[in-house]
């Protein structure tokens, strides 16, 4: 929409070349991680709690280890006695105490699926059957699932050592209530008090899954010498290394983690489920083994995002100026404590101006599975409640949501909730973008109507590595240790041409394992487009830099002689004078230049932005049924530049259709004895193709002054305002406003029909 | 656990030796039942006995004043015969909202029909337009309504060693039409919450001479409502006659609450959709409801 703010215009920057790892894809050659087999390979599988909770009493596996076939089994008590020790993995800490009991539970099993044996087999037959012939006798304790249920004072615990974290001074008795974050400004009760007009309301949420379809899956190899390496997806190789490494008590630099394609994260593979126990299963065997979980295994066991119960009080003057806000929270974490709380607290009201505040966020353990980071994690759930809550607020007030929201927005400068001032956002664009809109104007049918919801994610920067070299023939490798699970590796060859001032497919870009890259943090926060392409550029200068060098020192020119000028080197004066070198003249010429030519950026990427997002979406209600047919959807953000504009407008589109499936449809179902009674996509509904209209992306470029080309992270922002987009247009087309999720076609009926 | 053997005879006689001889024995239509309970380890048969390669058992053919649907005959394919599709649209448009367009490809409205799931979407179609199956077995053959072959969720009345060889509809002259609709929560790839089927016919003056409405999962088996039929004959499909149709759809459920839907809803879908069917098919039939 905005003009880049840009000397001259770019010459890759912004266009939509074809994905350097698209025919691999689309031609199904492409290693996923369940595609990978190693010779001599065992299969392992994983015996799984039948109860939510239970103490384990004993495990025998001496008739499994009879069965023929049967290389190895595995339980807890295999792993090391670890000290407690948080480790940060981007978009979530994790005590590895907590990761190495998930992955195998050691005393108690905290939840239907839970891991609590495993075996390793020539088939994946034998495999199985040896399941059967583990003995586990268990004493089955009572089990909570629900939020308000898990807080009562005669709840299950779960973890009788849990003090909730946050609260001064330290309770004196153990709870489900794993943390408490608060924060907020001025004096919420008299803001409240002083208010012409308020809201208020309460809104809750099942957790839903990450859905990705690739499941997790693995094949470890550890050998006698103590090496091993791992083949698997993952949002981040280096962290699988790193959790892997400690939940073994081994050093890191003897696994290798080769990264494989992943088939989609969303957040949920920035953690680790099976490779400690393949690991575990290698070095009895002997042999390489695989673990893959099978649909029903990732619904059961691999981390949902919390359900919540979110109370909100809004408050406004008689002009619609925001005067308090009070928004108070409880996630569920699942079996482990989570951070989701933290980043629901600040994704929750910052993107308004508002003098009193208070959030409270608190994380509430369960007997469902650990909940685990999903794009933007912790911030749809509250931002349903609120952008929910304003619309109520601007119905009360008589005034246009829209206009209510643009009174009321955050500019640069304005705090945040915590404090802190905003940077550069473009929020406000944003929202005048949206009213520009044709969508925003454009009549609607019967039994339509029309929600709008605005929302935000803080995104990040952080460690990355990318490795620049030039080949002999001048063309460019660029090696990160980034998964590329959006498109990064195409923007990543962009960024490093459009430095170099070469055409695209002279760069090609690769992930590369952990023995290959240094250190580089996970693919998650949004930030691998920022980050690892602020290290990219900076590589690719100092190839530029090197490549002069080079040129000059041929020439028996000094270094200010010469140029970089439209991909190759120019000589500006002396005997040389408007000569130019290609870089393949001078990388054939490298071996006796000075050596091959390369250049390592290693960095903790600062001057992150957050994302701001506002989403226009029209349903039609079936008032028969229930049934919301999502017609016409457009979802706007701030993308700071887009560098490849088609992998932007995937992300945002990616975003809002899970949005709203969120919004409609998925929901976990638990019987009456704790069991998930739904672990497949038939019955957990995330949505199909022709559930969507065209989700129509608009991007707004308010570049980023703290990047060499402006990037903004964009992946997660397109999910949080979906929800309350979603709602408030139910609203609108039906004059009821569902504060619970799904708004299923049964829900939506019952509010239509409250007589049956 | 060894895996079943597979048997792909090329003659009806085959099949029913192979069924016979094995009482695990399980037939194989396009498998997209059968192939995911196998898997599962829902069902684990002995041997598994394919049909498709019997001479006669796929495709839709004339004979005489009937329609003959081979068991082994794709959903997709039903939709290349014009005939077929002109004379029963709603049979084709049940059969046609089965999983996907992959799942069509190999699924079967005989194993639609055997698989026995209350929710089947092409079953409640059949039963409306009232068709029957010819079933072949140890004792020959015989011809029943396509209604007696589900007892219970998962169960049928199928002897050892039978099996379904075709469907047959009536090809006669029409002065009706038929029609399909399903309450699902998405738009496709789903299980029918409550599945309704309607078949009209009418006189030169638009007055409604026969009429069957058919439920699906909202019973253990699907179910004919013969008093909303009754509802609807002799009239013009006029407020009142739907209303009663409606009514006497409703109080024929008798479904159940799980994670699908609960009883109430699919009671009042029930109506809400039979309706909206019974309409459908009176516009096809060209007549104004
Ligand atoms: C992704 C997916 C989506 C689906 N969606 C739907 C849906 O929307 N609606 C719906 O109704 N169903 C759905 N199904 C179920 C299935 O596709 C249908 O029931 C289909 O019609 C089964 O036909 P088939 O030929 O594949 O049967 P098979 O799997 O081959 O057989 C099913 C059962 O019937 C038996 N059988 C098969 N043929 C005969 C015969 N001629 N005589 C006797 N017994 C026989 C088999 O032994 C087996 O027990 C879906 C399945 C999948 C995998």
């Amino acid at each position: 929409m905005h003009a880049p703010e840009t000397m001259k215009p770019f010459r890759h920057i912004g266009t939509r070349p074809v994905r350097p790892d698209g025919v691999d894809k689309v031609t199904g050659k492409a290693l996923y991680g369940p595609d990978f087999k190693a010779p001599g390979m065992l299969w392992g599988a994983i015996l799984r709690s039948p109860h939510p909770h239970a103490r384990i009493v004993s495990i025998d596996t001496r008739e499994a280890e009879r069965l023929a076939g049967v290389k190895a089994v595995a339980t807890g008590r295999d792993f090391p006695t670890l000290e407690s020790l948080v480790m940060h993995v981007g978009e979530g800490a994790s005590d590895i105490v907590d990761v190495a009991h998930n992955c195998l539970a050691l005393d108690k099993v905290l939840y239907e699926g839970h891991a609590v044996a495993a075996v390793a087999a020539t088939s994946p037959e034998i495999a199985r059957d040896a399941l059967a012939l583990i003995e586990v006798e268990y004493d089955v304790l009572p089990f909570v699932l629900g939020l308000e249920e898990a807080l009562a004072q005669d709840a299950p615990l779960l973890h009788d050592n849990m003090f909730t974290k946050g609260v001064k001074p330290r309770p004196d008795k153990p709870s489900n209530a794993s943390m408490r974050v608060e924060m907020g400004a001025g004096d919420i009760e008299a803001g409240l008090a002083g208010a012409a007009v308020t809201v208020e309301g309460r809104y809750t949420m099942e957790p839903v899954h990450q859905g990705y379809i690739e499941p997790h899956a693995c094949v470890a190899s550890w050998n006698g010498d103590g090496q091993a390496q791992i083949w698997c997806s993952s949002q981040g190789h280096f962290s699988v290394r790193s959790l892997t490494a400690s939940v073994l008590a081994i050093p890191q630099s003897d696994i290798r983690v080769m990264p494989l394609e992943i088939g989609g994260g969303f957040g949920g593979k920035t953690t680790i489920y099976l490779e400690p126990v393949a690991m575990i299963l290698s070095r009895k065997s002997g042999r390489p083994v695989r673990l893959a979980m099978s649909r029903e295994e990732v619904f059961r066991a691999s981390g949902p995002a919390p359900g919540a119960i979110i109370d909100v009080r809004i408050g406004a003057d008689a002009d619609g100026r925001l005067v308090a806000a009070d928004v108070e929270f409880k996630y569920h974490s699942g079996a482990y404590p989570a951070v989701d709380a933290g980043a629901g607290v600040s994704s929750a009201i910052g993107h308004y101006r508002i003098a009193n505040t208070r959030v409270v966020g608190t994380e509430v353990l369960c007997n469902r599975p650990a909940a685990k980071a999903y794009r933007a994690p912790g911030a749809p759930q509250v931002n349903f409640a609120v952008e929910s809550a304003l619309d109520e607020l601007a119905a009360r007030l008589g005034m246009d949501p829209l206009e209510l929201r643009l009174k009321n927005a955050a500019k640069p400068g304005d705090p945040q909730t915590s404090g802190l001032p905003w940077g550069k956002i473009g929020w406000i664009e944003c929202l005048e973008a949206a009213k520009a809109h044709p969508h925003w104007s454009s009549p609607l049918g019967p039994n339509q109507g029309r929600g709008i919801a605005g929302g935000y994610w803080g995104n990040y920067g952080g460690p990355s590595t990318v490795n620049l070299s030039v080949a002999e023939d001048g063309t460019f490798t660029v090696a990160t240790g980034s998964p590329d699970i959006g498109g990064s590796r195409a923007s990543m060859a962009i960024m490093a041409a459009e430095v170099l001032d070469v055409p695209y497919e002279q760069v090609r870009c690769v992930v590369a394992d952990t023995a290959s890259i240094g250190v580089s943090m996970v693919t998650g926060g949004s930030r691998t487009t920022f980050a690892t392409g602020m290290a990219t550029v900076e590589a690719a200068g100092e190839v530029r830099h090197l490549l002069c060098q080079r040129a000059a020192r041929i020439w028996g020119a000094s270094p200010e002689q010469v140029q970089w000028r439209s991909g190759e080197v120019v000589c500006l004066s002396g005997d040389k004078q408007g000569e130019t070198m290609s870089v393949a003249d001078i990388a054939s010429r490298s071996f006796h230049s000075g050596g091959p030519i390369a250049a390592v950026s290693a960095l903790s990427a600062r001057g992150w932005l957050p994302g701001f997002g506002f989403h226009i979406c029209d349903v039609e209600v079936d008032p028969e049924t229930g049934h919301v047919a999502v017609v016409r959807y457009t979802a706007i953000q701030d993308v700071g530049r887009a560098i490849h504009a088609d992998y932007v407008e995937g992300q945002i589109q990616g975003g809002v259709a899970q949005g709203i499936g969120w919004a409609l449809n998925e929901t976990y179902i638990y019987n009456e004895e704790g069991r998930l009674d739904n672990p497949g996509f038939l019955d957990y509904r995330m949505p199909v193709a022709s559930d969507m209209p065209m989700i129509e992306a608009v991007m707004v470029e308010v570049p980023n002054p703290d990047h060499p080309f402006g990037v903004k992270g964009v992946g997660e922002v397109p999910i949080v305002p979906p929800l309350a987009a979603v709602a408030n247009a139910i609203k609108a087309a039906t004059g009821k406003r569902l504060n619970s999720l799904p708004m299923s076609p049964e829900r939506v009926y019952a509010a239509l029909h409250p007589e049956g | 656990m060894p895996s079943p053997a597979f048997h792909a005879p090329d003659t009806v006689e085959g099949a029913i030796a192979l069924l016979a001889a094995d009482p695990l024995a399980r037939p194989l239509g396009g498998g997209t039942d059968l192939i995911v309970q196998v898997r599962s380890g829902r069902v684990t048969p002995s041997s598994i006995v394919d049909l498709k390669r019997i001479g006669g058992l796929s495709g839709v053919r004339r004979d005489g004043e009937a329609f003959v649907i081979g068991a082994a005959t794709p959903c997709t394919s039903l939709k290349d015969d014009a005939q077929f599709s002109a004379a029963w649209p709603g049979v084709v448009e049940a059969a046609n909202l089965i999983g996907s367009v992959q799942v069509r490809n190999r699924a079967t409205m005989a194993g639609n029909l055997c698989n026995a799931s209350p929710a089947a979407d092409s079953v409640p179609a059949l039963v409306a337009a009232g068709a029957t199956c010819v079933i072949a077995g140890p004792a020959g053959r015989r011809e029943v309504p396509v209604e007696a072959v589900p007892v219970a969720p998962g169960r049928t009345s199928l002897a050892a060693g039978e099996f379904v060889i075709e469907i047959r509809l009536p090809a006669g002259r029409r002065s009706g039409s038929d029609a399909y609709l399903r309450s699902i929560p998405r738009t496709e790839m789903d299980i029918a919450v409550v599945g309704t089927a309607a078949n009209l016919e009418f006189d030169g003056e638009g007055t409604c001479t026969s009429a069957r409405i058919a439920l699906g999962a909202v019973a253990p088996t699907v179910v004919l409502v013969e008093a909303a039929g009754a509802a609807l004959i002799r009239t013009r499909l006029d407020d009142a006659a739907l209303d009663a149709m409606a009514e006497a759809v409703r109080a024929a459920c008798d479904p159940i609450d799980d994670k699908r839907g609960t009883i109430s809803y699919r009671k009042a879908m029930a109506g809400v959709l039979a309706r909206r069917a019974v309409r459908i098919a009176a516009e096809r039939a060209g007549v104004k409801a």
